[in-house]
């Protein structure tokens, strides 16, 4: 009899699935506005990992979209204001979850779409995203190939090869150092992009380096540091996630390692200056902001983080701003301006409305190109100060 | 350049932490013939109580509540999620071991958020950085290996001299008979989870104050590794988990020193299958005649 | 097997699976191929095919694998590399010149037999041809493993699928696996009728295998192998047997989660994947590969669709943002497994299948072979 009672129930759920369903494509009519009461309502679908790897960097990333989202809560399309709803998907760091994250943003008709952090992610999210003809604009996804062969990604961010060729030359031009040692995690597209562009920029100026690959979970880096002091390497370049970066930073320090960590942009965390606080070690990095570019928001999105516990934790306990943040905030009104100069809700409209969206953002001008990407040609370069546990800048670097 | 020095340090202070994991293994297999997949999980959760615990209290009391927490969560485990399966087959108890690893993984993840905890403030004295023959470590790696063997002989005493160490030696060589002859199973089998959490808390302790981030996954590749180290040195066997995790912790830290990093996980894995097709009792492991 | 008479209850049987098939086709006419239910129907058949496949060998042969994630490793890779159209290839393999494969299987048979049954056919191959590398594979590995009692078989077969991981991702196979960067830009059929209808074709074959002699003999192998072993059955060879014909499928099944995903990394064919799997056979009960298919379809539409709201702060009307924040659907899930896992531990369906609860529905007690 429970048999049977399990039965019944599984098909009352599979029809439920099926009512539902319908119910789901009925709503469904990509971004038409819902009438809730008397407010006209345009949602922006935020396509970000909350959990996992990137948990801690997709986390502050929708901190900055929910800052711009309270800064400015409503947008004018064709002289009627419409409120602003951000719909918030975990993709849980995992290509294997980005479809059915994607679908689910898709079903809750958004107009357009934010995110990811990491690249894999919004790959696999972006196929579903082209079938739907929602656009997304990539926050700080730099894998050449998430704008390459999907017609409805864009992004505003820079790209690893122009990322890995600053740091090349940083590295070699800035720092001196002709012998570098990269270190990038077994299975992370991410991390093996840079150092396949660091390796090819850094050689062609004549430099030497020697690459090795940990295993995912690894946490004693003691040996790659001593591989690295063996291979005599000035600098570790090392563009892996937040919690391998800590632990990478650790590691050098417990081993007295004299040249300088070089990182990504996803070193550009608190965590990570924080786990460099007080130690000998120097850690340079490259990012797309600088705290201190513009007082005036850094000012606000500081009152909005403290005012906010869980803004707070998520930003990893304290008020520091980290660049992705910046990003997310200046990836949310790149998106109201589409909004804006599509003149509808519809994601068609704003699809073919993105490609002439300029908008003059804290991080710097945003245009696209052809394919889609950032035009940009500089990015910032930070080092951790030991001392106060900040990040402090150290110069504005391009390619030449 | 100090040589191959850096990297047999490194090891050994590996296959310390290893050890202490093993031991936890191979008790509960000697005992109940069950991989406890939980184990590395219990592990991670240490390090997550001594984050939390660390950061609000001083270290006389942060320390013991690290200990005393994951004991009561080792008991616990065998309490809720083995003991109902004692009668059930080996398979649904190690399909319980995997339910509990997922099950303590995803409370992990909705406690922490799913953000790897960096341990903030470290244990004292036993994190500063020394000098070693002219390589430069934390005291903590010298430290790990000291502690396991003091630990290892402690509980080898304990083994040979009480009469609960009786009960599981007795329990691990014939699980019936042993009930038959009057020894409380149930009061042994919770006294080697016991033991296995107390010494999976102080690896942890020394792990992630070497390695100071927690992530809810940390527990599962030490854990792993440490029961390949059980395997190799002859499940069942404390003395063969000891020597097999120091070797496993050699053999990988050598093989990141000649720039094969790639595979030093595989290579655990692959020694691994090659001892259990070669000599599936390990090195110190007894034959075990399966009977029909 | 005397009578040739087809019971009534398989005429049910039959009719059910038509009606789902049916809704199905109605779902995809109606719904765009990005919606969710049609992205839940094609996760779920997926994870149906691969949850059969190791009920299987964990069920029906009661060999103890945790293998799985390995073989659909290896499947989803040949899928996908088999099937990335050449122009894409330059942009896929960007550090690898262009890869070393040159052709696409899909491109090849819409050569001659037109763009629409071309690609399908060339698709297909594809994944046959993952399921069978797979099945190499598991020849190769089980030749010694399989000797290996239960719980040390787990541990080895676990450790042969990370080992997997690691050289896929190797940097020196990178021309052919594009080694830690992720695959993609391959096709995938867009209707979920299409996913229905392979797995349903491929555990169709489960079903006739485990009601064969083999099957008959599988199951001997798992009640006693000592017995088994009396009666004359060949232990080593019917156990290699099931291993690779459960690594075939769960292969097939690696190819079709490529498909599935769009973009494929090696990175999310983890162990967490493999004790997924095997909680869903737990649940669904060792044993029923009916209980398997309806496990999937319930855990996957509620996972990716139906409990979302724990995680983001609403659920069935309740607002509890402090209570249902990230994570909350996991432990949820966790929880229920662990339950099953403890109280249930026959699990939805024990061994029965649907022909069996409709037998005992309809005619009681007459359900005899």
């Amino acid at each position: 009899m429970k048999k049977i009672l399990a039965l019944v129930l599984a098909l009352v759920m599979a029809l439920g699935l099926v009512a539902c369903g319908d119910k789901g494509g009925e709503q469904q009519e990509g971004g038409t506005p819902n009438t809730t009461g008397e407010e006209k309502v345009v949602k922006i679908g935020v396509f970000e990992p909350l959990t996992g790897d990137n948990g801690a960097g997709g986390k502050q990333e929708v901190l900055g979209m929910q800052y711009a989202n309270y800064v400015q809560p409503t947008v004018d399309i064709n002289g009627e204001t419409y409120k602003v709803q951000l719909e918030v998907v975990d993709n849980r760091t995992a290509a294997e979850n980005g479809p059915s994250a994607a679908a689910e943003l898709v079903n809750k008709g958004v107009s357009i779409v934010l995110g990811s952090y990491g690249s894999g992610v919004s790959m696999a999210g972006g196929t579903v995203f082209a079938e739907a003809g929602v656009p997304a604009i990539g926050v700080t996804c730099t894998n050449p190939q998430v704008t390459s062969d999907c017609d409805v990604y864009f992004r505003i961010c820079f790209l690893d090869p122009f990322q890995g060729t600053v740091l090349a030359n940083y590295a070699y031009k800035e720092l001196g150092v002709d012998t570098a040692y990269l270190l990038g995690m077994l299975g992370s597209d991410y991390d093996q992009g840079l150092i396949y562009y660091f390796t090819q920029a850094f050689e062609k100026l004549g430099g030497k380096v020697v690459a090795e690959n940990f295993p995912e979970g690894n946490a004693n880096f003691v040996s790659y540091i001593n591989n690295a002091k063996a291979a005599n390497a000035g600098v570790i370049f090392s563009p892996v996630s937040i919690n391998y970066a800590q632990l990478i930073v650790e590691a050098a320090a417990a081993q007295k390692f004299e040249g300088t960590i070089l990182g990504g942009d996803t070193l550009d965390s608190n965590m990570v200056v924080e786990a460099a606080k007080g130690k000998d070690v120097d850690v340079k990095i490259t990012t797309f902001y600088q705290e201190g570019g513009n007082p005036e928001f850094d000012a606000g999105i500081k009152e909005w983080i403290n005012a906010n516990a869980d803004a707070k934790t998520n930003n990893g306990g304290n008020d520091m701003v980290s660049a992705v943040t910046v990003m997310g905030y200046d990836a949310y009104f790149t998106a109201l301006e589409a909004i804006k100069a599509a003149g509808s809700t519809a994601p068609a409209d704003i699809l073919a409305a993105l490609p002439g969206v300029t908008y003059s953002g804290i991080s710097g001008e945003i245009a696209f190109d052809d394919i889609g990407d950032a035009k940009r040609d500089a990015a910032y370069i930070k080092t951790a100060n030991t001392e106060t546990g900040a990040w402090d800048f150290v110069k504005i670097q391009g390619i030449d | 350049m100090q040589g191959i020095l850096p990297y047999l340090i490194s090891g050994i202070s590996v296959g310390g932490q290893y050890a202490l994991i093993a031991i936890g293994y191979t008790l509960v297999y000697g005992i109940l013939r069950l991989i406890n997949f939980a184990h590395g999980d219990v592990f991670m959760v240490a390090g997550l109580i001594m984050v939390y615990t660390t950061a609000s209290m001083p270290m006389y009391i942060s320390i013991p509540l690290v200990l005393i927490f994951t004991v009561i969560l080792g008991f616990a485990i065998e309490r809720v999620a083995y003991k109902p399966l004692r009668t059930a087959p080996r398979m649904s108890l190690m399909i319980s071991a995997i339910g509990v690893s997922y099950l303590i993984q995803n409370l992990a993840f909705y406690l922490t958020g799913g953000l790897p905890q960096p341990v903030k403030t470290s244990i004292p004295w036993i994190s500063d950085t020394i000098t070693l023959f002219g390589a430069s470590t934390k005291r903590v790696t010298v430290v790990t290996p000291v502690l396991t063997i003091a630990l290892v002989f402690a509980l080898v005493a304990l083994i040979k001299k009480t009469k609960i160490g009786m009960g599981m030696r007795a329990a691990a060589k014939d699980f019936e008979t042993a009930q038959l002859m009057g020894v409380k199973i149930n009061s042994v089998i919770s006294m080697t989870f016991v033991i296995g959490s107390f010494l999976a808390a102080v690896g942890a302790m020394l792990y992630f104050t070497n390695y100071p981030t927690v992530a809810i996954t940390s527990g599962g590749m030490p854990g792993l590794k440490a029961f390949v180290a059980a395997v190799f040195g002859g499940i069942g066997s404390i003395p063969g988990a000891v020597v097999g995790a120091f070797l496993i912790g050699l053999c990988e830290e050598i093989i990141k020193g000649l720039g094969q990093s790639t595979f030093s996980d595989a290579f655990t894995f692959a020694l691994l299958i090659i001892v259990l097709c070669v000599k599936p009792t390990g090195l110190f492991g007894e034959k075990v005649t399966d009977k029909v | 097997m005397k009578k040739k008479t087809i019971g009534k209850e398989y005429i049910f049987t039959a009719l059910i699976l038509f009606v789902v098939l049916a809704v199905t086709m109605v779902l995809d006419s109606q719904l765009p191929s990005y919606h969710i239910v049609i992205k839940v129907i094609k996760k779920a058949s997926v994870y149906s095919l691969v949850a059969v496949s190791m009920n299987l060998l964990n069920g029906f042969t009661g060999l103890f694998s945790l293998g799985q994630a390995g073989f659909m490793l290896l499947g989803a890779y040949s899928y996908a590399v088999l099937c990335i159209p050449v122009a894409k290839r330059a942009g896929v393999y960007q550090y690898f010149d262009g890869g070393i494969v040159k052709f696409s299987l899909p491109e090849v048979f819409a050569g001659f037999l037109g763009d629409k049954v071309g690609a399908a056919v060339g698709m297909i191959l594809a994944l046959l041809v993952g399921g069978l590398i797979a099945a190499f594979f598991a020849y190769l590995i089980g030749l010694p493993v399989l000797r290996l009692k239960s719980d040390y078989l787990a541990i080895a077969t676990l450790g042969f699928a990370e080992i997997m991981r690691t050289i896929i991702q190797w940097n020196a196979i990178g021309p052919l696996t594009n080694a830690s960067n992720l695959l993609k830009g391959y096709p995938d059929f867009s209707s979920a009728t299409a996913y229905l209808l392979l797995i349903g074709v491929f555990i169709a074959c489960v079903v006739l295998l485990v009601n064969s002699t083999y099957g008959r003999a599988f199951k001997a192998i798992r009640d006693d192998e000592v017995a088994a072993e009396a009666m004359g059955i060949n232990l080593a060879h019917h156990k290699r047997l099931a291993f690779v014909i459960s690594s075939f499928f769960a292969g097939v099944g690696g190819g079709m989660l490529a498909m599935y995903m769009g973009a494929v990394p090696a990175m999310s064919f983890r162990s967490s994947m493999t004790y997924e799997i095997l909680l869903l056979v737990v649940i669904g009960g060792i044993g029923s590969i009916t209980g398997s298919v309806l496990t999937s379809f319930l855990y996957i539409a509620a996972l990716e669709w139906l409990l979302r709201g724990l995680d983001t702060g609403k659920f069935l009307g309740i607002t509890a943002p402090g209570l249902f924040k990230n994570g909350f659907r996991m432990a949820v899930i966790s929880v229920i497994i662990m339950v099953v896992v403890l109280f249930f531990r026959k699990g939805i369906m024990g061994d029965k299948e649907l022909p069996d609860l409709l037998r005992r529905h309809t005619k009681k007690g007459g359900g005899e072979k």
